[in-house]
């Protein structure tokens, strides 16, 4: 049965999910501190025997790790045109060297964002400036750490796929995308804040109208 | 104060089905405690020493009678009768159950209140002077904008896993009560020469293990834009901010590493993409939440009164907290009331489930039925006539709510430290009440007059020990517990960071140390010199001096 949530419905899943292989050991230790991401943050790049290492299925569609993209451009390129290529990122990796390998980010049919635990919320805001700064429109999946209690917030950033962690249900997932009826912001899904989406009660109005708590689901 | 529609009332009900379901899930083994940590932290319960420790959101720290009423209720039915008010000027339950949690949200909203982000890596409540709205000096009222900024902030689809906790304040005085310079962010309304109403955006100020005061890194933003340029900071500190280390965590750290400046320019590159977007306030939109603060309730009344003034030359009692717990009001004839949580052997903060229902009946009968909790853990009246301060005064002093100590020595601005919470290094309850039965004189404390004393039990700085004029903090030495004492530290438009003086002390010396801090005082002040305006002329080192001069044998 498929883990994976796209559009509000449990689908099958077309794509296979390239990672990278675990850095050795020793690399680590060598390189730690040295080789690092960005220095504000502190995370560790893909080291070069990691991205060389990398094996990718000869046939079907395939999720490449960002690294292992910008290393091996001229061969992937082919898959790229018949449509078998996405691109996945980490939470910590930057998105301007993925978009600038386009002229239109949108020749790419599908961008995974990794949440390497659920707690890392950088995935939220790179999934919005795809959206928004970055004009993306194609799939944009959430993989890793992906659990039920994140699910609306990530459809509100602008994901619509997801793949839900392999040991919980999708099926119950699902009931997630429905927490909050009204969100009280404007997001990637819809940028108009509540006061734009209705109108709202001023003083007088509120003092005159009683609102009633509902503790139970409304039943439409 | 702000009155809920069906829209926010949905939100919150539909918060608390939310966590409801995920309590649930958790006690039958389906979300692992990991996974349940942020959820419960972001409906404010904590796991502490002894029990659950719930926070309830206090927003901008209003409250109305009815609400504090069921706070009593609460304490009374799911816990042991009292709460404490922190210096996030929310409400704290010790001993609540787990199970019952979401039950007690559940009572909580049907009197428009909640647990909401008052903890967890998330945007947390949006703090503010507790004299909004009545303030003499002030130039707009904060308390709409924090609204806007609360209702935003709420459920945030994009900061819901920050790197850290995230806080903001809002000033609209003159004189800053908000603190606006030891938050994450800060917003400081300011008129411009143009006499436009505008905001100067401070970032990175924080206590905590590395205190530091924020820097501005915009002078004048236009009202309007606070939502997207509070946005576009956020942004850049959600995917640059360290994740490696809970200790440099916190966006100062990113500000440092980058520099405030490089910072400030990703911040306005972030924003260009926004400005004016849909969420640039409008006008109609603030004048909607403006209308319920700037309601006309107050008389036109004299700014004396006969009554008031043979009342207070016939009760010295009266007199003496007059002078300290009643503050200046905008409206003539109106005045605020500070009820004092810091009687001497109570923790400070603490209050009884008697005692909030007596302080929901005093803001019944004699201030509009609100309420305000202060950052320095005291409760106010923010709208008392001259001529009923005489009956609020009985009625606070019946019920343990009139000591006459604010902003004295004995207004003890404390966390509630190793007896309860689980961070805490070392216990800041028993210095507190150590140092309050050590100087009980009231003529000594007056004379001694204005200053800020903090206790935090650790590192985290719960009891802002950083900007009080004299700090003690926790520390653990080899297991057991350790006080270092500041001194220099002040809150305010001219914030300082305390000094350390010295190697640190075992509790039982911490009220000696006070005393010889104060003898140093009073052995150095000129005259009207405040303690903390002594520390700033003649420097930390005649302090160290004596307090640390040997005993001569």
């Amino acid at each position: 049965m498929s883990n994976l949530i796209k559009n509000n419905a449990i689908v099958t899943d077309e794509w296979t999910l390239v990672p990278l292989p675990a850095p050795a050991e020793d690399t680590v230790r060598k390189q730690a501190g040295k080789v690092v991401i960005f220095k504000v943050t502190g995370e560790q790049a893909a080291t070069a025997a990691q991205i060389q290492e990398t094996v990718i299925p000869d046939s079907g569609k395939v999720i490449v790790p960002l690294p292992v993209w910008l290393a091996r451009k001229a061969t992937l390129s082919a898959r790229l045109k018949k449509g078998e290529l996405g691109i996945w990122i980490d939470s910590f990796e930057l998105l301007e060297p993925l978009v600038n390998c386009f002229a239109d980010i949108n020749a790419l049919p599908l961008i995974a964002i990794h949440f390497p635990r659920f707690v890392d919320g950088r995935g939220f805001s790179l999934a919005a400036q795809l959206r928004t700064r970055y004009g993306y429109r194609n799939e944009l999946r959430a993989i890793g750490d992906v659990l039920r209690d994140q699910l609306f917030f990530m459809r509100r950033c602008g994901f619509d796929a997801y793949a839900i962690r392999a040991d919980r249900s999708a099926e119950d997932a699902l009931a997630s995308l429905r927490d909050f009826s009204e969100p009280y912001q404007g997001a990637v899904d819809n940028p108009l804040p509540v006061w734009r989406r209705h109108a709202r009660m001023g003083h007088h109005a509120a003092r005159t109208a009683t609102v009633q708590p509902s503790h139970e689901d409304q039943v439409d | 104060m702000y009155i809920y529609d069906d829209i926010d009332q949905r939100n919150i009900d539909e918060r608390v089905a939310q966590y409801r379901d995920q309590t649930r899930r958790y006690l039958a083994g389906e979300l692992t405690e990991d996974e349940f940590r942020p959820l419960r932290l972001q409906n404010g319960l904590y796991i502490q020493r002894h029990a659950p420790m719930m926070r309830i959101a206090v927003p901008y720290g209003l409250m109305n009678a009815r609400q504090l009423r069921k706070l009593a209720d609460i304490t009374r039915r799911y816990d042991k009768g009292y709460g404490h008010f922190s210096t996030r000027q929310n409400f704290q339950l010790n001993w609540p159950k787990l199970e019952d949690t979401p039950d007690i949200l559940a009572e909580l909203a049907t009197v428009q209140m909640h647990a909401i982000q008052t903890s967890g890596s998330c945007i947390r409540a949006i703090t503010t002077d507790q004299f909004a709205g009545v303030a003499p000096d002030e130039i707009v009222d904060p308390r709409p904008m924090i609204e806007i900024l609360r209702q935003w902030s709420s459920f945030h689809p994009e900061f819901a896993g920050l790197p850290r906790k995230f806080k903001l304040a809002v000033s609209g005085s003159k004189q800053d009560r908000a603190l606006v310079q030891a938050h994450d962010i800060g917003l400081e309304f300011y008129l411009d020469q143009a006499g436009q109403l505008a905001i100067r955006v401070w970032v990175g100020g924080g206590l905590g293990r590395t205190p530091i005061l924020g820097t501005v890194i915009r002078e004048h933003l236009e009202w309007q834009h606070a939502l997207t340029y509070c946005e576009a900071i956020l942004r850049v500190y959600n995917l640059y901010g360290r994740r490696d280390n809970a200790y440099k965590a916190r966006i100062k750290i990113l500000v440092k590493a980058l520099g405030a400046e490089e910072f400030a320019r990703q911040v306005e590159e972030e924003w260009a993409l926004h400005k004016d977007g849909p969420s640039t306030i409008t006008q109609a939109e603030f004048d909607r939440v403006a209308s319920f603060f700037s309601v006309s309730r107050h008389e036109t009344l004299p700014d004396q009164d006969a009554s008031f003034e043979s009342a207070r030359a016939s009760h010295p009692a009266f007199a003496a907290w007059i002078k300290r717990n009643v503050h200046g009001h905008k409206v003539p004839g109106y005045r605020a009331v500070t009820l004092s949580l810091k009687p001497t052997g109570v923790a400070p903060g603490d209050a009884t489930a008697e005692q909030l229902d007596a302080m929901a009946d005093l803001a019944e009968r004699y201030s509009f039925g609100e309420l305000r909790v202060s950052h320095e853990q005291n409760i106010i009246l923010a709208d008392v006539r001259l001529g009923d301060l005489f009956a609020v005064w009985e009625g606070a002093r019946a019920n343990g709510l009139a000591t006459p100590n604010i902003g004295l020595l004995t207004d003890i601005i404390c966390c509630p430290g190793g007896d309860f919470c689980s961070l805490a290094n070392a216990k800041s309850i028993p210095i507190a009440e150590a140092i309050q039965r050590k100087f009980d004189d009231l003529d000594y404390l007056h004379d001694i007059g204005d200053i800020d004393l903090n206790i935090s039990g650790c590192m985290n700085s719960c009891g802002h020990h950083h900007v009080g004029h004299i700090g003690v903090l926790g520390v653990d030495k080899d297991g057991s517990e350790w006080y270092q004492v500041t001194i220099g530290g002040k809150q305010g438009s001219d914030a300082s960071i305390g000094t350390v003086i010295g190697p640190s002390f075992a509790a039982d010396e911490i009220p000696g140390v006070v005393g010889k801090l104060l003898e140093t005082y009073v052995a150095h002040r000129s005259e009207e010199e405040r303690f903390i305006d002594t520390v700033r002329r003649i420097g930390v080192a005649p302090f160290k001096a004596h307090v640390y001069a040997k005993e001569a044998a």
